[in-house]
């Protein structure tokens, strides 16, 4: 068997790896083996690569490659080790994004390496492809990076003309394609590059926080697709398998989140545009409307006299990281013959099933875990609705009010318990940026301060009586 | 040459099926280590990058091959540690043995 064989022979096993490893991240029993399963596929690529030949020579620049992965290793370790679970989606984004832009300049170095061999127009065509869609992929997932770090505001930004600018910019890059599969200029290539990094751009900024979850699931499906149109220029089986992959069922992906958050992804994307002054005018309606606050001890005696307990947790647990302080409140009440549950919502936190993974590292047992329409038809017979760091998860607006921008997605229906108690840092309006209704209900009840704070009091206060 | 373009294309419109058919009925709770792992996956750009970087043959070839491969090598290695940390929290659980804080404090 000659090398090129036996390369392509582990390329192909490669692939393989991958297809089991998504299939297995399907469910919960294989995902953890699935992921090591792609990690080893991946690590049998990259050694076979070492020994692959370009154009009838071995690898040159062996050190400088060992030296390029010593780099992105001795960065990518720490950084994914040690940062907070609660960080994990902007972490998500910036790999992604990573990957675009790896994609982006493997299809430009091929151009200007090819260029000179005059490529047949459909060469050209999958270069510009995969330098468009990778690039869109990194300057989005930067700016979605940004916004759930908050190093910019989480509300869609919006300015006059923006549908104008970003079609003109749309329409340019394609033109700019064009002109490129005809002239085969390097130059415009670069101007393409920068168009692409704009469109990326303007592309995010209008998305709203709750919904760069969605985001950056369609931008890793994106990046797939560069892969995989890398894959064509560089005639590997292996990329246009596993972009493709990632690329399918990245779209699939996004799909069904959106579907988990009632909208459609026509909606998410694009919903902010025209919306200004809707937006604007709900989150600073104030009519004056009271609120009724109370004590940490309030609470414990009011959780004390009830039979069951429904806990509705959200971003602000996680941020206060509260979820041990939680389970040692709910194993207090259940040690006092009180049933207790933990709703969770599919979008709660800030990427579905993020708040699953918070309250699993809190060894929260499983069974306690209930989905939506499980926790509604729980809380009708609750006593109390415990609302911790949670918001537009339960806002009635989203069964109420069209007007709402998240008017359709389904709600925990917190509103049927007995009690509703809330804890929140202040009166702010959640992620989503949306007054919610649910805190002026005669039956809610506000603790004010850190989600930490208040339920260590919680505890201390049920321990005493 | 066009052979090579179809047999591409195959490849592609085949793995875009399986793409789809496999992750159909993953339950919700698994979206975000699903989206994280594949976002490893697609990481398989470093070996495009190394191949790039290995066939350089200009300073301007090897600066953005070297960059390619940087950037995928966090992608790569970011993505399967990232995954992995998040699954790590679905391990199954044993039968709860730390029973002791419980006793301590129920009166």
């Amino acid at each position: 068997m000659s090398r090129g064989t036996l390369i392509d022979l582990l390329y192909l096993f490669s692939a393989t790896t991958f297809i089991i490893a998504l299939k297995g991240l399907g469910s919960p029993k294989h995902a953890r083996r699935g992921n090591m399963v792609a990690a080893f596929g991946m690590l049998v690529a990259i050694v076979a690569t070492f020994f692959n030949h370009v154009g009838g020579h071995s690898l040159r620049h062996v050190w400088l490659i060992l030296l390029a992965m010593a780099i992105g290793v001795i960065v990518a370790v720490p950084t994914a080790r040690f940062v907070k679970m609660t960080a994990m989606p902007q972490l998500v984004a910036i790999f992604n994004g990573v990957g675009g832009g790896a994609a982006a300049l493997v299809s430009i170095t091929e151009f200007i390496h090819i260029k000179s061999s005059h490529p047949a127009t459909y060469v050209i065509l999958e270069v510009l492809l995969g330098v468009l869609i990778g690039t869109v992929s990194f300057a989005g997932s930067a700016v979605a990076f940004a916004k759930l770090q908050e190093l910019m505001t989480g509300r869609p930004v919006t300015y006059p003309g923006q549908q104008l600018i970003n079609g003109v910019v749309g329409v340019a890059a394609l033109a700019l394609i064009v002109t490129i599969l005809v002239t085969a200029s390097t130059s415009l290539l670069w101007v393409l590059f920068a168009l692409a990094f704009v469109l990326g751009v303007i592309f995010v900024l209008p998305i709203g926080g709750a919904d760069v979850p969605v985001l950056i699931s369609l931008l890793n499906a994106f990046t797939g697709l560069a892969v995989a149109a890398s894959g064509f220029t560089l005639g590997s089986n292996l990329l246009i398998v596993a972009g493709t992959l990632v690329g399918a069922s990245g779209i699939l992906l996004t799909r069904l989140m959106s579907k988990a958050m009632g909208r459609s992804l026509s909606n998410v994307l694009f919903s902010a545009f025209g919306s200004v002054i809707t937006a604007s005018g709900a989150t600073t309606r104030d009519d004056g409307r009271s609120v009724r606050s109370g004590t940490p001890e309030d609470i414990a005696i009011l959780l004390g006299f009830s039979s069951r307990v429904v806990i509705i947790p959200g971003y602000g647990l996680a941020v206060a990281q509260g979820q041990h302080v939680l389970r040692e409140l709910a194993e207090l009440l259940e040690a006092k013959g009180i049933e207790v549950f933990y709703a969770i919502h599919p979008v709660a936190g800030r990427m579905p099933g993020h708040m699953n993974v918070l309250l699993a590292e809190a060894n929260v047992p499983y069974e306690q875990l209930i989905e939506l329409d499980e926790a509604n038809s729980e809380l009708a017979t609750a006593d109390v609705a415990l609302v911790v760091g949670a918001n537009d998860t339960v806002n009635p607006a989203a069964v109420d009010d069209p007007s709402s921008p998240i008017y359709g997605m389904p709600i925990i229906h917190a509103d049927l318990a007995e009690n509703v108690v809330f804890l929140k840092r202040s009166m702010r309006p959640g992620f989503a940026g949306i007054e919610n209704d649910l805190l002026y209900n005669p039956k809610t009840t506000l603790v004010f301060g850190d989600a930490k704070d208040t339920l260590t009091k919680m505890v201390a206060a049920v321990k005493a009586n | 040459m066009h052979n090579v373009l179809l047999q591409y294309a195959t490849v592609l419109i085949l793995t875009a099926f399986v793409g789809t058919e496999i992750i159909a009925k993953v339950p919700s709770i698994l979206h975000t280590p699903l989206m994280s792992g594949s976002n490893a996956i697609h990481g398989v750009i470093l070996v495009g990058s190394m191949l790039i970087l290995g066939g350089a043959t200009t300073n301007l070839q090897e600066i953005l091959g070297f960059l390619a491969v940087i950037l995928a090598t966090l992608n790569v290695v970011g993505g399967f540690v990232v995954t992995d940390r998040m699954l790590e929290m679905f391990k199954p659980r044993a039968p709860r043995v730390k029973e002791t804080p419980r006793d301590e404090v129920a009166p």
